[in-house]
Protein backbone atom coordinates (compact mmCIF):
# COMPACT_ATOMS: atom_id res chain seq x y z
CA UNK A 1 0.00 0.00 0.00
CA UNK A 2 1.55 3.26 -1.12
CA UNK A 3 1.79 6.17 1.32
CA UNK A 4 -0.71 8.89 0.39
CA UNK A 5 0.70 12.35 0.94
CA UNK A 6 -1.60 14.76 2.66
CA UNK A 7 -0.08 18.17 3.23
CA UNK A 8 -3.55 19.45 4.03
CA UNK A 9 -3.30 17.63 7.33
CA UNK A 10 -0.81 20.24 8.50
CA UNK A 11 -3.03 23.22 7.83
CA UNK A 12 -5.06 23.03 11.04
CA UNK A 13 -1.80 23.28 13.00
CA UNK A 14 -0.47 26.41 11.36
CA UNK A 15 -0.67 28.36 14.58
CA UNK A 16 1.62 25.91 16.33
CA UNK A 17 4.13 26.19 13.51
CA UNK A 18 3.93 29.96 13.55
CA UNK A 19 4.51 29.98 17.30
CA UNK A 20 7.49 27.76 16.69
CA UNK A 21 8.91 30.18 14.14
CA UNK A 22 8.40 33.09 16.52
CA UNK A 23 10.08 31.32 19.39
CA UNK A 24 13.00 30.16 17.24
CA UNK A 25 13.41 33.74 16.07
CA UNK A 26 13.31 35.06 19.61
CA UNK A 27 15.84 32.50 20.78
CA UNK A 28 18.12 33.37 17.88
CA UNK A 29 17.91 37.13 18.29
CA UNK A 30 18.36 37.18 22.06
CA UNK A 31 20.96 34.40 21.97
CA UNK A 32 22.97 36.05 19.19
CA UNK A 33 22.99 39.56 20.60
CA UNK A 34 24.08 38.45 24.05
CA UNK A 35 26.27 35.65 22.73
CA UNK A 36 28.22 37.89 20.35
CA UNK A 37 28.59 40.54 23.07
CA UNK A 38 30.02 37.84 25.30
CA UNK A 39 32.29 36.84 22.44
CA UNK A 40 33.58 40.40 22.08
CA UNK A 41 34.44 40.54 25.79
CA UNK A 42 35.92 37.04 25.68
CA UNK A 43 38.03 37.88 22.65
CA UNK A 44 39.30 41.03 24.31
CA UNK A 45 40.25 39.05 27.40
CA UNK A 46 41.95 36.39 25.26
CA UNK A 47 43.87 38.94 23.22
CA UNK A 48 44.85 41.07 26.19
CA UNK A 49 47.97 40.38 28.12
CA UNK A 50 46.15 39.71 31.38
CA UNK A 51 47.24 36.08 31.79
CA UNK A 52 44.78 34.90 34.44
CA UNK A 53 41.63 36.21 32.77
CA UNK A 54 42.86 35.08 29.38
CA UNK A 55 43.39 31.54 30.70
CA UNK A 56 40.01 31.40 32.40
CA UNK A 57 38.34 32.42 29.15
CA UNK A 58 40.50 29.86 27.31
CA UNK A 59 39.23 27.07 29.56
CA UNK A 60 35.63 28.20 29.01
CA UNK A 61 36.10 28.23 25.24
CA UNK A 62 37.67 24.77 25.14
CA UNK A 63 35.07 23.35 27.50
CA UNK A 64 32.20 24.51 25.32
CA UNK A 65 33.81 23.69 21.98
CA UNK A 66 34.62 20.14 23.04
CA UNK A 67 31.25 19.07 24.45
CA UNK A 68 27.88 18.53 22.73
CA UNK A 69 25.37 21.36 22.72
CA UNK A 70 22.64 18.95 23.83
CA UNK A 71 24.61 18.00 26.93
CA UNK A 72 25.26 21.68 27.72
CA UNK A 73 21.55 22.33 27.41
CA UNK A 74 20.61 19.38 29.62
CA UNK A 75 23.17 20.43 32.16
CA UNK A 76 21.66 23.88 32.38
CA UNK A 77 18.05 22.75 32.41
CA UNK A 78 18.19 19.49 34.34
CA UNK A 79 21.51 19.81 36.16
CA UNK A 80 21.51 23.34 37.56
CA UNK A 81 18.32 22.91 39.63
CA UNK A 82 20.47 20.75 41.94
CA UNK A 83 22.25 24.02 42.79
CA UNK A 84 18.93 25.77 43.23
CA UNK A 85 19.03 27.44 39.79
CA UNK A 86 15.68 26.65 38.25
CA UNK A 87 15.16 28.14 34.79
CA UNK A 88 12.19 28.08 32.45
CA UNK A 89 12.60 26.24 29.15
CA UNK A 90 13.08 29.53 27.31
CA UNK A 91 15.62 30.85 29.80
CA UNK A 92 17.58 27.62 29.74
CA UNK A 93 17.53 27.54 25.94
CA UNK A 94 18.73 31.16 25.68
CA UNK A 95 21.42 30.64 28.28
CA UNK A 96 22.69 27.52 26.52
CA UNK A 97 22.79 29.36 23.18
CA UNK A 98 24.53 32.37 24.71
CA UNK A 99 27.18 30.24 26.36
CA UNK A 100 27.68 28.23 23.19
CA UNK A 101 27.87 31.16 20.79
CA UNK A 102 29.93 33.12 23.31
CA UNK A 103 32.64 30.46 23.16
CA UNK A 104 32.70 30.05 19.39
CA UNK A 105 32.52 33.77 18.69
CA UNK A 106 35.29 34.44 21.21
CA UNK A 107 37.64 32.45 19.01
CA UNK A 108 36.36 33.96 15.78
CA UNK A 109 36.56 37.55 17.01
CA UNK A 110 39.95 36.94 18.59
CA UNK A 111 41.27 36.01 15.16
CA UNK A 112 39.95 39.35 13.89
CA UNK A 113 41.62 41.25 16.72
CA UNK A 114 44.94 39.50 16.14
CA UNK A 115 44.76 40.51 12.49
CA UNK A 116 44.86 44.21 13.37
CA UNK A 117 48.40 45.43 12.60
CA UNK A 118 50.35 46.02 15.80
CA UNK A 119 51.49 49.35 14.36
CA UNK A 120 47.96 50.74 14.51
CA UNK A 121 47.71 49.86 18.17
CA UNK A 122 51.09 51.45 18.83
CA UNK A 123 50.00 54.57 16.96
CA UNK A 124 46.94 54.75 19.19
CA UNK A 125 49.10 54.26 22.28
CA UNK A 126 51.41 57.03 21.17
CA UNK A 127 48.33 59.25 20.89
CA UNK A 128 47.80 58.66 24.61
CA UNK A 129 44.70 56.51 24.25
CA UNK A 130 44.10 54.02 27.03
CA UNK A 131 43.28 50.34 26.55
CA UNK A 132 39.54 50.77 26.51
CA UNK A 133 39.70 53.65 24.03
CA UNK A 134 42.05 51.71 21.75
CA UNK A 135 39.76 48.70 21.78
CA UNK A 136 36.64 50.73 21.19
CA UNK A 137 37.84 53.18 18.55
CA UNK A 138 40.73 51.45 16.81
CA UNK A 139 40.40 47.70 17.17
CA UNK A 140 36.90 46.34 17.36
CA UNK A 141 35.28 47.61 14.18
CA UNK A 142 38.04 46.60 11.73
CA UNK A 143 38.37 43.32 13.65
CA UNK A 144 34.66 42.52 13.27
CA UNK A 145 34.80 43.52 9.64
CA UNK A 146 37.53 40.97 8.97
CA UNK A 147 35.61 38.08 10.48
CA UNK A 148 32.02 39.10 9.75
CA UNK A 149 31.37 36.26 7.25
CA UNK A 150 32.63 33.64 9.72
CA UNK A 151 30.65 35.19 12.55
CA UNK A 152 27.51 35.29 10.40
CA UNK A 153 27.86 31.59 9.63
CA UNK A 154 28.24 30.84 13.31
CA UNK A 155 25.06 32.74 14.11
CA UNK A 156 23.18 30.75 11.48
CA UNK A 157 24.59 27.54 12.97
CA UNK A 158 23.30 28.64 16.36
CA UNK A 159 19.86 29.34 14.95
CA UNK A 160 19.72 25.87 13.42
CA UNK A 161 21.16 24.41 16.60
CA UNK A 162 18.26 25.89 18.53
CA UNK A 163 16.19 22.96 17.21
CA UNK A 164 17.90 20.92 19.90
CA UNK A 165 16.03 23.00 22.48
CA UNK A 166 12.93 20.98 21.61
CA UNK A 167 14.51 18.35 23.83
CA UNK A 168 13.73 20.37 26.93
CA UNK A 169 10.28 21.20 25.57
CA UNK A 170 11.11 24.76 24.58
CA UNK A 171 8.29 25.27 22.10
CA UNK A 172 10.38 26.33 19.14
CA UNK A 173 9.92 25.18 15.56
CA UNK A 174 11.23 21.63 15.89
CA UNK A 175 9.19 21.12 19.03
CA UNK A 176 6.10 22.22 17.12
CA UNK A 177 6.90 19.78 14.33
CA UNK A 178 7.40 16.89 16.74
CA UNK A 179 4.15 17.76 18.43
CA UNK A 180 2.13 17.95 15.21
CA UNK A 181 3.41 14.67 13.84
CA UNK A 182 2.64 12.97 17.14
CA UNK A 183 -0.97 14.07 16.71
CA UNK A 184 -1.54 13.37 13.03
CA UNK A 185 1.24 10.87 12.22
CA UNK A 186 2.13 12.94 9.15
CA UNK A 187 5.88 12.81 9.78
CA UNK A 188 6.95 13.24 6.15
CA UNK A 189 4.73 16.22 5.51
CA UNK A 190 5.53 17.99 8.77
CA UNK A 191 9.29 17.59 8.57
CA UNK A 192 9.27 18.41 4.89
CA UNK A 193 7.57 21.71 5.61
CA UNK A 194 9.69 22.46 8.64
CA UNK A 195 12.85 21.78 6.64
CA UNK A 196 11.65 24.35 4.15
CA UNK A 197 10.87 26.83 6.91
CA UNK A 198 14.35 26.44 8.42
CA UNK A 199 15.87 26.89 4.98
CA UNK A 200 13.97 30.11 4.39
CA UNK A 201 14.83 31.37 7.88
CA UNK A 202 18.52 30.65 7.31
CA UNK A 203 18.56 32.47 4.01
CA UNK A 204 16.72 35.42 5.53
CA UNK A 205 19.06 35.51 8.50
CA UNK A 206 22.15 35.42 6.28
CA UNK A 207 20.75 38.23 4.22
CA UNK A 208 19.93 40.35 7.26
CA UNK A 209 23.38 39.78 8.71
CA UNK A 210 24.88 40.88 5.45
CA UNK A 211 22.80 44.04 5.36
CA UNK A 212 23.62 44.73 9.00
CA UNK A 213 27.31 44.20 8.28
CA UNK A 214 27.19 46.63 5.38
CA UNK A 215 25.56 49.18 7.65
CA UNK A 216 28.09 48.61 10.40
CA UNK A 217 31.18 48.83 8.21
CA UNK A 218 29.90 51.41 5.78
CA UNK A 219 32.17 54.38 5.22
CA UNK A 220 30.63 57.24 7.10
CA UNK A 221 31.47 59.61 9.90
CA UNK A 222 32.25 57.75 13.08
CA UNK A 223 33.86 60.34 15.27
CA UNK B 1 65.80 71.86 32.78
CA UNK B 2 65.70 69.79 29.64
CA UNK B 3 62.40 68.82 28.11
CA UNK B 4 63.33 65.15 28.08
CA UNK B 5 66.20 63.62 30.00
CA UNK B 6 67.32 60.06 29.54
CA UNK B 7 69.66 58.67 32.09
CA UNK B 8 71.46 55.32 31.82
CA UNK B 9 68.82 53.58 29.73
CA UNK B 10 69.28 49.85 29.33
CA UNK B 11 67.12 47.57 27.25
CA UNK B 12 67.45 43.92 26.33
CA UNK B 13 65.35 41.61 24.20
CA UNK B 14 66.00 38.29 25.90
CA UNK B 15 69.75 37.73 25.73
CA UNK B 16 70.32 40.55 23.28
CA UNK B 17 71.27 43.83 24.92
CA UNK B 18 70.13 46.56 22.54
CA UNK B 19 70.55 49.73 24.60
CA UNK B 20 73.63 49.79 26.79
CA UNK B 21 73.39 52.88 28.93
CA UNK B 22 72.02 55.79 26.95
CA UNK B 23 72.24 59.33 28.32
CA UNK B 24 70.55 62.02 26.29
CA UNK B 25 69.01 65.41 26.90
CA UNK B 26 66.47 66.88 24.57
CA UNK B 27 66.17 70.63 24.96
CA UNK B 28 63.10 72.64 24.10
CA UNK B 29 63.19 73.62 20.42
CA UNK B 30 66.08 71.32 19.61
CA UNK B 31 66.11 69.25 16.44
CA UNK B 32 68.08 66.05 16.89
CA UNK B 33 68.92 63.47 14.24
CA UNK B 34 69.66 59.92 15.33
CA UNK B 35 71.87 58.09 12.88
CA UNK B 36 73.63 54.77 12.87
CA UNK B 37 73.74 51.39 11.26
CA UNK B 38 70.80 49.06 11.05
CA UNK B 39 70.40 47.27 14.35
CA UNK B 40 72.27 49.89 16.38
CA UNK B 41 69.16 50.53 18.50
CA UNK B 42 67.77 53.77 17.08
CA UNK B 43 64.15 52.63 16.85
CA UNK B 44 64.34 50.93 20.21
CA UNK B 45 65.56 54.17 21.76
CA UNK B 46 62.72 56.21 20.24
CA UNK B 47 60.18 53.61 21.27
CA UNK B 48 61.58 53.62 24.79
CA UNK B 49 61.23 57.40 24.98
CA UNK B 50 57.56 57.00 24.11
CA UNK B 51 56.98 54.09 26.46
CA UNK B 52 56.35 51.59 23.67
CA UNK B 53 59.27 49.54 24.99
CA UNK B 54 59.64 49.04 28.71
CA UNK B 55 63.21 49.68 29.72
CA UNK B 56 65.17 47.34 31.97
CA UNK B 57 67.02 50.09 33.75
CA UNK B 58 67.48 53.84 33.77
CA UNK B 59 65.23 56.83 34.14
CA UNK B 60 63.23 58.96 31.76
CA UNK B 61 62.26 62.44 32.88
CA UNK B 62 59.80 64.54 30.95
CA UNK B 63 59.49 68.21 31.87
CA UNK B 64 61.27 67.46 35.12
CA UNK B 65 58.99 64.61 36.14
CA UNK B 66 60.15 61.04 36.33
CA UNK B 67 58.14 58.60 34.24
CA UNK B 68 57.16 55.62 36.37
CA UNK B 69 55.62 52.42 35.12
CA UNK B 70 52.05 53.14 36.10
CA UNK B 71 49.56 53.42 33.24
CA UNK B 72 48.75 57.03 34.10
CA UNK B 73 52.45 57.95 33.94
CA UNK B 74 52.60 56.50 30.46
CA UNK B 75 49.58 58.47 29.33
CA UNK B 76 51.04 61.69 30.71
CA UNK B 77 54.32 60.91 28.97
CA UNK B 78 52.53 60.39 25.68
CA UNK B 79 50.58 63.61 26.00
CA UNK B 80 53.96 65.34 25.91
CA UNK B 81 55.70 63.08 23.43
CA UNK B 82 54.16 62.32 20.03
CA UNK B 83 55.44 59.80 17.54
CA UNK B 84 55.34 59.20 13.81
CA UNK B 85 56.25 55.80 12.42
CA UNK B 86 57.86 54.45 9.30
CA UNK B 87 54.62 52.68 8.36
CA UNK B 88 52.15 55.58 8.76
CA UNK B 89 49.78 53.36 10.80
CA UNK B 90 46.64 55.32 10.00
CA UNK B 91 43.34 53.87 11.17
CA UNK B 92 41.82 52.42 7.97
CA UNK B 93 38.18 52.87 8.94
CA UNK B 94 38.45 56.61 9.51
CA UNK B 95 38.91 59.46 7.05
CA UNK B 96 42.01 61.63 7.23
CA UNK B 97 40.02 64.16 9.23
CA UNK B 98 38.67 61.53 11.62
CA UNK B 99 42.13 60.05 12.09
CA UNK B 100 43.34 63.45 13.26
CA UNK B 101 40.23 64.27 15.31
CA UNK B 102 40.01 60.99 17.18
CA UNK B 103 42.53 61.48 19.92
CA UNK B 104 41.79 65.14 20.69
CA UNK B 105 38.18 64.08 21.04
CA UNK B 106 38.46 60.92 23.10
CA UNK B 107 41.64 61.63 25.03
CA UNK B 108 41.54 65.39 25.47
CA UNK B 109 37.74 65.41 25.55
CA UNK B 110 37.44 68.28 23.11
CA UNK B 111 34.00 68.77 21.66
CA UNK B 112 33.49 67.54 18.14
CA UNK B 113 33.59 71.08 16.80
CA UNK B 114 36.80 71.93 18.65
CA UNK B 115 38.47 68.69 17.57
CA UNK B 116 37.44 69.34 14.00
CA UNK B 117 38.90 72.81 14.11
CA UNK B 118 42.25 71.55 15.40
CA UNK B 119 42.28 68.69 12.91
CA UNK B 120 41.54 70.94 9.97
CA UNK B 121 44.23 73.35 11.05
CA UNK B 122 46.78 70.53 11.20
CA UNK B 123 45.76 69.01 7.89
CA UNK B 124 46.03 72.40 6.22
CA UNK B 125 49.46 72.80 7.78
CA UNK B 126 50.65 69.57 6.14
CA UNK B 127 49.12 70.61 2.85
CA UNK B 128 46.13 68.26 2.75
CA UNK B 129 43.19 70.64 2.85
CA UNK B 130 41.72 68.90 -0.19
CA UNK B 131 42.08 65.35 1.16
CA UNK B 132 40.39 65.61 4.53
CA UNK B 133 37.50 63.31 3.68
CA UNK B 134 39.62 60.66 2.01
CA UNK B 135 40.24 57.30 3.59
CA UNK B 136 43.83 56.10 4.04
CA UNK B 137 43.58 53.65 1.16
CA UNK B 138 42.63 56.55 -1.10
CA UNK B 139 45.83 58.43 -0.30
CA UNK B 140 49.40 58.07 -1.53
CA UNK B 141 52.11 57.04 0.91
CA UNK B 142 53.36 60.60 1.19
CA UNK B 143 49.87 61.87 1.90
CA UNK B 144 49.27 59.15 4.46
CA UNK B 145 52.48 60.04 6.23
CA UNK B 146 51.48 63.70 6.29
CA UNK B 147 48.14 62.73 7.84
CA UNK B 148 50.08 60.75 10.43
CA UNK B 149 52.16 63.84 11.20
CA UNK B 150 49.01 65.98 11.47
CA UNK B 151 47.48 63.36 13.74
CA UNK B 152 50.44 63.48 16.09
CA UNK B 153 50.55 67.30 16.01
CA UNK B 154 46.87 67.61 16.83
CA UNK B 155 47.66 66.39 20.33
CA UNK B 156 50.01 69.38 20.70
CA UNK B 157 52.95 67.33 21.94
CA UNK B 158 56.05 69.12 23.21
CA UNK B 159 58.35 66.71 21.38
CA UNK B 160 57.76 64.78 18.20
CA UNK B 161 59.64 61.55 17.59
CA UNK B 162 60.01 60.52 13.95
CA UNK B 163 61.26 57.05 13.09
CA UNK B 164 62.44 56.94 9.48
CA UNK B 165 59.30 58.68 8.30
CA UNK B 166 60.36 58.59 4.66
CA UNK B 167 61.85 55.11 4.46
CA UNK B 168 58.66 53.41 3.33
CA UNK B 169 58.00 55.98 0.61
CA UNK B 170 58.67 55.94 -3.10
CA UNK B 171 61.57 58.32 -3.85
CA UNK B 172 59.35 60.92 -5.53
CA UNK B 173 57.20 61.20 -2.39
CA UNK B 174 60.07 61.70 0.06
CA UNK B 175 60.40 65.42 -0.44
CA UNK B 176 56.83 66.37 0.35
CA UNK B 177 57.18 64.72 3.75
CA UNK B 178 60.63 66.15 4.41
CA UNK B 179 59.27 69.59 3.57
CA UNK B 180 56.69 69.24 6.33
CA UNK B 181 59.32 68.13 8.82
CA UNK B 182 61.56 71.00 7.81
CA UNK B 183 58.72 73.44 8.31
CA UNK B 184 58.08 72.05 11.79
CA UNK B 185 61.75 72.45 12.63
CA UNK B 186 61.69 76.04 11.43
CA UNK B 187 58.64 76.75 13.56
CA UNK B 188 60.57 75.68 16.62
CA UNK B 189 59.04 72.27 17.20
CA UNK B 190 61.24 69.98 19.26
CA UNK B 191 62.08 66.99 17.08
CA UNK B 192 64.01 63.77 17.43
CA UNK B 193 64.28 61.92 14.19
CA UNK B 194 65.88 58.73 13.06
CA UNK B 195 66.88 59.29 9.48
CA UNK B 196 69.04 58.06 6.67
CA UNK B 197 68.64 61.35 4.81
CA UNK B 198 72.06 62.73 5.72
CA UNK B 199 71.80 65.88 3.70
CA UNK B 200 68.49 66.70 5.27
CA UNK B 201 69.88 65.97 8.74
CA UNK B 202 72.80 68.24 8.09
CA UNK B 203 70.60 71.09 6.94
CA UNK B 204 67.85 70.88 9.51
CA UNK B 205 69.31 69.52 12.72
CA UNK B 206 71.05 71.26 15.61
CA UNK B 207 72.51 68.06 16.90
CA UNK B 208 73.55 64.79 15.42
CA UNK B 209 73.64 61.65 17.54
CA UNK B 210 75.50 58.66 16.17
CA UNK B 211 74.50 55.35 17.69
CA UNK B 212 76.71 52.32 17.51
CA UNK B 213 76.03 48.94 19.09
CA UNK B 214 73.54 50.24 21.61
CA UNK B 215 75.55 53.25 22.74
CA UNK B 216 75.75 56.88 21.78
CA UNK B 217 79.11 56.72 20.15
CA UNK B 218 79.51 60.32 19.17
CA UNK B 219 77.37 63.42 19.05
CA UNK B 220 77.62 67.09 18.25
CA UNK B 221 76.76 69.79 15.75
CA UNK B 222 76.16 68.27 12.31
CA UNK B 223 78.94 70.20 10.55
CA UNK B 224 81.55 69.11 13.09
CA UNK B 225 80.41 65.55 13.21
CA UNK B 226 80.38 65.14 9.46
CA UNK B 227 83.59 67.07 8.85
CA UNK B 228 85.69 65.67 11.68
CA UNK B 229 84.42 62.35 12.91
CA UNK B 230 86.36 61.52 16.06
CA UNK B 231 85.88 57.79 15.95
CA UNK B 232 86.71 55.32 13.18
CA UNK B 233 83.16 53.90 13.41
CA UNK B 234 81.56 57.22 12.56
CA UNK B 235 84.17 57.98 9.88
CA UNK B 236 83.39 54.60 8.45
CA UNK B 237 79.64 55.20 8.60
CA UNK B 238 79.86 58.64 7.01
CA UNK B 239 82.38 57.41 4.44
CA UNK B 240 80.20 54.43 3.60
CA UNK B 241 77.32 56.76 2.91
CA UNK B 242 79.42 59.01 0.71
CA UNK B 243 80.65 55.97 -1.19
CA UNK B 244 77.13 54.75 -1.71
CA UNK B 245 75.85 58.09 -2.92
N1 LIG C 1 60.76 43.24 19.64
C1 LIG C 1 62.03 42.79 19.46
N2 LIG C 1 62.36 41.55 19.86
C2 LIG C 1 63.62 41.09 19.71
N3 LIG C 1 64.62 41.80 19.18
C3 LIG C 1 64.36 43.04 18.78
C4 LIG C 1 63.05 43.60 18.89
N4 LIG C 1 63.08 44.85 18.40
C5 LIG C 1 64.35 45.07 17.99
N5 LIG C 1 65.13 43.99 18.21
C6 LIG C 1 66.55 43.89 17.93
O1 LIG C 1 67.20 44.97 18.54
C7 LIG C 1 68.23 45.46 17.74
C8 LIG C 1 68.06 46.94 17.52
O2 LIG C 1 66.89 47.14 16.77
P1 LIG C 1 66.37 48.58 16.32
O3 LIG C 1 65.10 48.35 15.59
O4 LIG C 1 66.34 49.47 17.49
O5 LIG C 1 67.51 49.02 15.31
P2 LIG C 1 67.58 50.30 14.38
O6 LIG C 1 68.81 51.01 14.74
O7 LIG C 1 66.30 51.03 14.43
O8 LIG C 1 67.77 49.62 12.96
P3 LIG C 1 67.15 50.02 11.53
O9 LIG C 1 68.02 51.12 10.99
O10 LIG C 1 67.26 48.77 10.74
O11 LIG C 1 65.74 50.45 11.74
C9 LIG C 1 68.24 44.64 16.47
O12 LIG C 1 69.22 43.66 16.56
C10 LIG C 1 66.86 44.03 16.44
O13 LIG C 1 66.88 42.80 15.81
MG1 LIG D 1 64.68 51.34 13.07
Amino acid sequence: MAYKFDFGAIVPHWELLLNGVVLTTELTVVGSVIGVSLGVLGAWARASRAPVISQIVGVYVELIRNTPFLVQLFFIFFGLPALGVKLTEFQAAVLAMVINLGAYSTEIIRAGILAIPQGQIEAAQSLAMNRVQIFRYVVILPALKKIWPALSSQIVIVMLGSSVCSQIAAEELTFAANYIQAMNFRAFEVYFIVTGVYLVMSILLRWMLKVFGNFLFERRNHV
Amino acid sequence: MSLVELHAIYKSFGELEVLKGIDLRIEEGQVIALIGRSGSGKSTLLRAINGLETINDGTIMVAGKKVGDRDTDLLTLRLNVGMVFQQFNLFPHYTALENVMLSPQVVKKLSKAEAKEVAEEMLIKVGLSDKMLHYPDQLSGGQQQRVAIARALAMKPRVLLCDEVTSALDPELVNEVLAVVRQLAEEGMTLVMVTHEMRFAREVCDKLVFMHQGRIHESGAPEDVFANPKTPELANFVGGLAGAA
